[in-house]
């Protein structure tokens, strides 16, 4: 150790007696800055009860109104939610809906009535909802190739695509992967009374995957040619940035149980109106225990009916006040010096 | 083992290396093979390039493999890049020393040559003020004395200059002759003692004297030393190159780890096991529920027959979702802050020494925790708790004592009295004060007279005599000059016994060039002399006046001297000759030689010598040791003396507060039974309110360190305070090593030479930049000007230092496991794949920027004022018994970054539910919940704030977001418009502003 410091004396001989030229002359004191001797202006905040209480206290007050107005809202919304998996299975059948679901000669056509609970004004949102379908398992999330999609000149390119790559004769498939391939296929179409009520399946899907993430030049081609079709085939004649199913399927979901968007209807609806819905339920769910449903619901500036952050402010909010004021009892009645007005600190 | 050097003969040139010097690690070739080798020997290192060739398998990796080769590389580079700058710099000065042109004799004339060609057998000429390139060995000097001066500083940190001398054999040569000169001269195989070369030479015929002539220390120009006031000097290069005694001692010291970095590696060691069981068991969880459940989810189209490694391929996965468990900035972070403190230690003014102009130096950078963490301080007392500016105070000379009533023999009128009426006692002993030293007198140009001395008690006796009117000139050569009453006395020194450790003594061979009788002058320790004096002569007053000095604190020299016979003295000259020559254990043979001479003393008397308090220890030593640190004073003085000064600065307090035990006997027995009682007396009475301390001396010392050991552990540990005097540097280690293996944090400090092996045997070395030289500094890891700024090191800069580290480093754990526990949570909603919830880039810079920046402002964070802190030192206890970074703390964090993962993770799939759940903004929703966390987690943490902290902590949250808000214009990037849709959403800051409040519960 000894040595080391040396050693650099050594090669660099000349300035070891300049150095000592130079120490004579000037001194070699620390040059003084708020910086370097750690006296920088801080503040000091120290958790005093009183701002505790303060802090506790104001932190209820602004929760608990949040709380509120975001239940409110989410009371706001109306929604008709209706399971049809089960119940669109022919009566024969339930006890093998497999067989039922993978038949293709049965037909799939199915009516279900909705009673519109409350007044609902549009645009009503029309969702199917997914449960127990990962859309996040790391082998189908990952399996679709975003190049592909964007542009028209790697149509051909579909790595990461297992299993979905190529057909059985070696020909890219155009949109590639297990996501695309698939698609989810039931079809929904709604009447009230006599008055059929449109559908609206324009812009469902996010402006910026129609513009830059799906070509509009890219067709599907080879797609759903193989043996084992998926789901939902695509007119190959449409180029991808307006298969707007797809680009909102392709939107995968982050959770198991899931809504997508089908369209929309631009129909005000009141309370107590019947509704027919006529689907085909041509979707396989049956073989995992999955269950679909039919969403209408109607959005407010927080979104769907989600009372979950309403409650969870509400929940914070109180138990901030509780606390402020269990503090502040506590305070009064065993008051406790902070360390830092005891001066000294006792260690144990 | 020996080299025989043939003087200016090129055939045996080629044997040895030439003066090269390279101080370099690495060369332009291997620098990148041997620098990552160094790298990759680190455990962190390895695992993290485990990671990510793991990652380059696409099957597997949960995210892109530049999400950890990115960091990695850049870590890689950062250290590399430091590696290679400082190398470059040392090749820089490597290369200017190596092409310094140097003249050497080549064919019988002088050439001028670049210091790299020197060889072997070289004679080189050195003008004054310039380097010695390479060891030499003195031929001749412009001096008719045969001497020179050198300034041997850069070796051994000693600033005064020391005489060397030319062999015998080869005085009286004229320059011309040295052209010429051939000889052999046999000398050890290099080594690395700076103090020792035991050597000789001979010179060929013509050349007059062709006997065998000894070499030492004192005939040698080592490299790095400058030639001083001297116009030239020659020498024969014997080592070169690498091989010089410089080369040789040049090394890489053992890295020291404080107790902190064995902490956060065990620590990481826990957390990598953790890692490898949830890898065990979600990858079998994995397993299981593809096999059951997956292969129902036809979309995600499983093989049925698939390759044996699949059943890998789950568990790998989760090993790579949680290899960020560990942090890999920690490493970074560290080293950072860890250079903040040591550069804050070297900009504070508060421990900058105005009298010498030195400001303390961290010249470790990485072991400030430590000091925090201190629990024995091993002090020496020479120069350390004392001043070492010796003063004369007192003498006792032929049984009277001078100098009681003023406490300045100086100013005792019987003593000037004694000296005008050249009492003869007093007269002998001011002589030998004179005469019998290693000092160097300098005369300047107007006629006063300053000394140059190694030792300060030396400096201290010649400057006494000088006062007292015998006055020593000029020493030149083996001629001595000294001035008495205006009568000059000249003097040949014939013979110089020199000090060493173990004879505590020095004697002088001199002879009266008027009278031509001969006389041996010895001063030393009293118990090194007074043995020695002759049959009948009354010592007791003598023993008497040591007892009363050393209990005043005095330092005491006892002089004595005897006149030789010419006979006598001639046949000691040859075997001292003899013993000076020989090239095995010639210390210990020069040692017998001279106790062959050293008897039969007259005593003359003994001179005490004050040596003061530095200012501020004993108040620093009562608040380190409120603090809770325990003090062992190691000294090589004697038992009471040693009493004293450790009374003096409140190491020890008088009955009946405290009480002071002794070990002595002189033999096994006695010491045993010593050792035994005072144990026993230390067992019964720990309980009670009194202080007690054993002292200890080097002879009994040393028959308990071979054969009782386990009982001293036991005092040890029992005993908060310990004297040990008369104690050698090897002791001094070996009680370091003793506390060390009962595991306490030991800190040695002192300034001497003999202080260097404690201090690096220390886990931390304090070296005072002294009166002795610099070689206590220089081996230290921190260096200071005076005692009293150890309260200042140990607990400001010592504590700051714990506590920020203590932050820093379980902070980077904790927000490493909140990102990685959400990975983990999210596997179980999403078929326990592996998918990784949030993508490539943020998770790189979660961990490299995010997360790291804001934290490394904690180098400015103070929990406590100084000023509370000094006045409070007892709260140094808390980072002694590591309240603040140990396995319980760090369960604290570690069950805080789950609470938080869970918390963040349910909020955020609920807020983000149903129509919501999209995978991309789920994530980015987590990401910011984490991100909102952490900087209230900091902020939280840190006690106090400056606007750089403000800076950092906002900026960096800030600048999460103007990060995202870019990466989400690139239509390619993965988060395409992302951040945008979130920040228009009052659902975001709304779940936001919900996470944080968790933080309260």
């Amino acid at each position: 150790m000894m040595m080391d410091g040396s050693a650099a004396g050594t090669s660099n001989g000349g300035s070891g007696a300049d150095g000592d030229a130079a120490r004579r002359n000037n001194t070699r004191m620390p040059k003084y800055s708020k910086f370097t001797q750690q006296e920088l202006p801080a503040c000091k905040p120290i958790l005093t009860p009183k701002w505790v209480v303060s802090v506790f206290f104001l932190v209820g007050v602004v929760f608990v109104p949040v709380g509120v107005v975001s239940l409110l809202a989410a009371q706001d919304v109306v929604e008709i939610i209706d399971r049809y998996d089960h119940a669109c299975v022919p009566p024969n059948m339930t006890d093998n809906k497999l067989a039922y679901i993978k038949n293709d000669t049965i037909s799939k056509e199915c009516t279900r009535i909705l009673t519109v609970t409350k007044e609902m004004k549009q645009p009503i949102y029309v969702y199917y909802q997914l449960d127990n379908f990962y859309q996040n398992h790391r082998r189908y999330v990952k399996s679709r190739n975003d190049a592909q999609l964007r542009d028209y000149k790697k149509s051909n390119t579909t790595t990461s695509c297992d299993p979905e790559r190529f057909t059985a004769d070696g020909k890219p498939i155009v949109p590639c992967g297990l996501i695309a391939w698939s698609l989810f296929n039931d079809t929904y179409s709604f009447t009230r009374g006599k008055e059929n009520l449109t559908v609206n399946k324009k812009d469902i899907s996010w402006k910026s995957d129609r513009e830059h993430k799906f070509a509009k030049n890219v067709y599907p081609s080879n797609f759903q040619n193989g043996a084992l079709i998926g789901g939902k085939k695509l007119n190959s004649s449409i180029p991808l940035s307006e298969q707007e199913d797809l680009i909102v399927w392709m939107r995968t979901a982050a959770l198991p149980t899931f809504r997508k968007l089908y369209g929309r209807i631009y129909v005000d609806l009141k309370a107590n109106d019947t509704i027919t819905v006529r689907l085909s339920n041509n979707y396989n769910t049956y073989s995992f225990g999955g269950k679909k449903k039919l969403v209408l619901s109607t959005a407010t500036w927080l979104g769907g009916k989600n009372d979950f952050l309403g409650f969870a402010y509400l929940i914070v909010g109180g138990l901030c006040i509780f606390l402020a004021f269990a503090f502040t009892l506590l305070y009064l009645i065993k008051p406790r010096l902070v360390a830092f007005e005891l001066r000294s600190i006792t260690v144990k | 083992m020996k080299r025989f050097v043939y003087i200016n003969d090129e055939s045996y040139q080629n044997d040895y290396c030439d003066n090269q010097i390279s101080n370099t690690k690495y060369t332009l070739w291997n620098f990148l093979p041997k620098n990552l080798w160094e790298q990759f020997r680190r455990f962190m290192n390895q695992y993290f390039l485990l990671i990510a060739c793991l990652q380059l398998w696409s099957l597997i990796t949960p995210v892109n493999p530049a999400s950890t080769w990115g960091p990695l590389i850049v870590i890689f580079a950062v250290s590399a890049t430091k590696e290679a700058w400082d190398d470059y710099n040392r090749y820089i000065s490597d290369k200017q020393a190596n092409e310094k042109k140097v003249w050497i004799v080549k064919n019988g004339a002088r050439k001028h040559i670049q210091a790299q060609d020197i060889r072997v057998g070289n004679i080189v000429w050195i003008r004054e003020n310039e380097e010695v390139p390479c060891d030499l060995v003195l031929t001749g000097t412009s001096e008719p004395q045969g001497i020179c001066h050198v300034e041997t500083a850069a070796l051994d940190g000693e600033i005064d200059l020391k005489t060397r001398v030319i062999p015998t054999t080869c005085i009286g040569l004229d320059s011309e002759q040295l052209h010429k000169i051939k000889g052999v001269i046999e000398c050890p195989i290099p080594d690395k003692d700076i103090r020792r070369f035991d050597a000789n030479i001979r010179l060929f015929p013509p050349f007059i004297d062709n006997d065998i002539c000894p070499l030492t220390i004192n005939n040698t120009l080592l490299q790095s030393c400058y030639l001083r006031n001297t116009e030239w000097a020659c020498g024969v290069a014997v080592y070169t190159g690498n091989e010089t005694k410089l080369g040789m001692s040049r090394g890489v010291p053992e890295p020291k780890l404080t107790a902190m970095d064995a902490m956060i590696d065990k620590l990481t060691g826990a957390i990598f096991l953790f890692q490898l069981a949830v890898v065990v068991v979600l990858g079998s969880a994995g397993n299981v529920w593809k096999d059951t459940e997956a292969r129902k989810q036809w979309y995600v189209k499983y093989d049925d027959d698939e390759p044996w490694y699949q059943i890998l391929v789950i568990p790998l996965r989760f090993e790579l979702l949680c290899s960020i468990m560990i942090p890999i900035s920690i490493k970074v972070s560290l080293d950072f802050v860890k250079s903040m403190y040591a550069k804050f230690i070297d900009w504070d003014e508060e421990i900058y020494d105005q009298e010498t102009d030195t400001p303390a130096h961290a010249a470790n950078t990485a072991i400030s925790e430590d000091l925090g963490q201190v629990e024995y301080i091993l002090t020496d007392k020479t120069g350390t708790l004392t001043e070492n500016k010796m003063i004369f105070r007192r003498c006792c000379i032929a049984g009277t004592l001078y100098g009681n009533e003023s406490g300045d023999a100086l100013k005792d009128i019987e003593l000037l009295n004694a000296v005008a009426d050249n009492s003869p006692h007093v007269i002998k002993f001011l002589t030998v004060m004179a005469l019998c030293n290693t000092v160097i007198p300098i005369k300047s140009p107007s006629g006063t007279i300053s000394y140059k001395a190694q030792s300060q008690d030396e400096d201290a006796l010649v400057n006494a005599a000088s006062n007292l009117h015998v006055v020593l000139v000029s020493k030149n050569g083996n001629n001595a000059e000294i001035h008495f009453n205006r009568r000059v006395i000249q003097y040949e020194i014939l013979d110089i016994l020199e000090f060493t450790s173990d004879r505590k003594r020095m004697s002088i061979v001199i002879s009266d060039s008027q009278s031509g009788k001969i006389f041996l002058l010895s001063k030393g320790a009293d118990e090194a002399i007074l043995p020695l004096a002759y049959c009948g002569q009354q010592i007791k007053t003598f023993v008497d006046a040591v007892d009363k000095y050393a209990q005043l604190g005095l330092r005491t020299l006892c002089l004595g001297w005897r006149e030789l016979s010419l006979e006598e003295y001639l046949e000691w000259s040859r075997l001292f000759k003899e013993a000076n020559s020989a090239l095995v254990d010639r210390e210990w043979k020069v040692a017998e030689v001279c106790q062959k001479l050293e008897h039969t003393l007259d005593i003359l008397g003994i001179s005490a010598i004050e040596d003061r308090l530095q200012d501020g220890v004993p108040e620093t030593i009562e608040i380190l040791r409120q603090s809770g640190i325990n003090f062992w004073m190691l000294t090589g003085d004697k038992q009471s003396t040693a009493i004293q000064i450790a009374l003096l600065c409140n190491l020890i307090s008088s009955e009946p507060k405290g009480q002071l035990l002794y070990i002595n006997g002189k033999t096994e027995d006695e010491v045993a039974r010593s050792l035994e009682r005072v144990l026993l007396t230390m067992r019964i009475t720990s309980s009670e309110p009194k202080e007690l301390a054993f002292v200890v001396d080097g002879w009994a010392l040393e028959i308990i360190l071979t054969r009782y050991k386990e009982a001293f552990t036991e005092l040890a540990v029992l005993s908060k305070t310990a004297i040990c005097c008369r104690v050698t540097p090897s002791q001094k280690a070996q009680l370091v090593k003793l506390l060390k293996s009962c595991d306490y944090r030991t800190l040695a400090i002192g300034d001497g030479g003999n202080d260097v092996r404690m201090i690096q045997q220390a886990h931390i070395g304090v070296g005072i930049s002294g009166r002795e030289g610099l070689q206590a500094a220089r081996a230290a890891d921190y260096s200071i000007g005076k005692f009293r700024f150890l309260k200042r090191l140990i607990l400001v800069h010592g504590r700051y230092s714990y506590n920020r580290t203590a932050f820093l480093s379980q902070y980077s754990f904790y927000k490493s496991l909140l990102i990685c526990f959400i990975q983990i949570l999210f596997s179980f909603v999403s078929g326990i794949a592996g998918t990784s919830l949030f993508n490539s880039v943020s998770l790189m810079a979660y961990n490299v920027f995010y997360t790291s920046i804001p934290v490394l402002t904690t180098v400015l964070d103070k929990d406590l004022s100084e000023k509370t802190v000094t006045q409070n030192p007892e709260i140094l206890l808390y980072c002694q018994a590591g309240r603040l970074l140990n396995p319980s703390t760090f369960a604290g964090w570690f069950g805080r970054s789950l609470y938080h993962a869970i918390v963040v993770f349910l909020i955020t799939i609920h807020a983000y539910a149903n129509e919501k759940s999209e995978m991309e903004e789920l994530s980015m929703v987590a990401l910011s919940g984490s991100i909102w966390l952490q900087a209230f987690v900091v902020t939280l943490e840190m006690s106090s704030f400056t606007f750089l902290q403000f800076l950092a902590i906002w900026g960096n949250f800030a600048a999460f977001y103007v990060i995202n808000l870019c990466i989400s214009t690139i239509p390619t990037a993965g988060m395409y418009t992302i951040m945008f849709r979130l920040c228009r959403q009052p659902s975001y800051w709304i779940t936001m502003l919900v996470s944080i409040t968790i933080m309260f519960f």
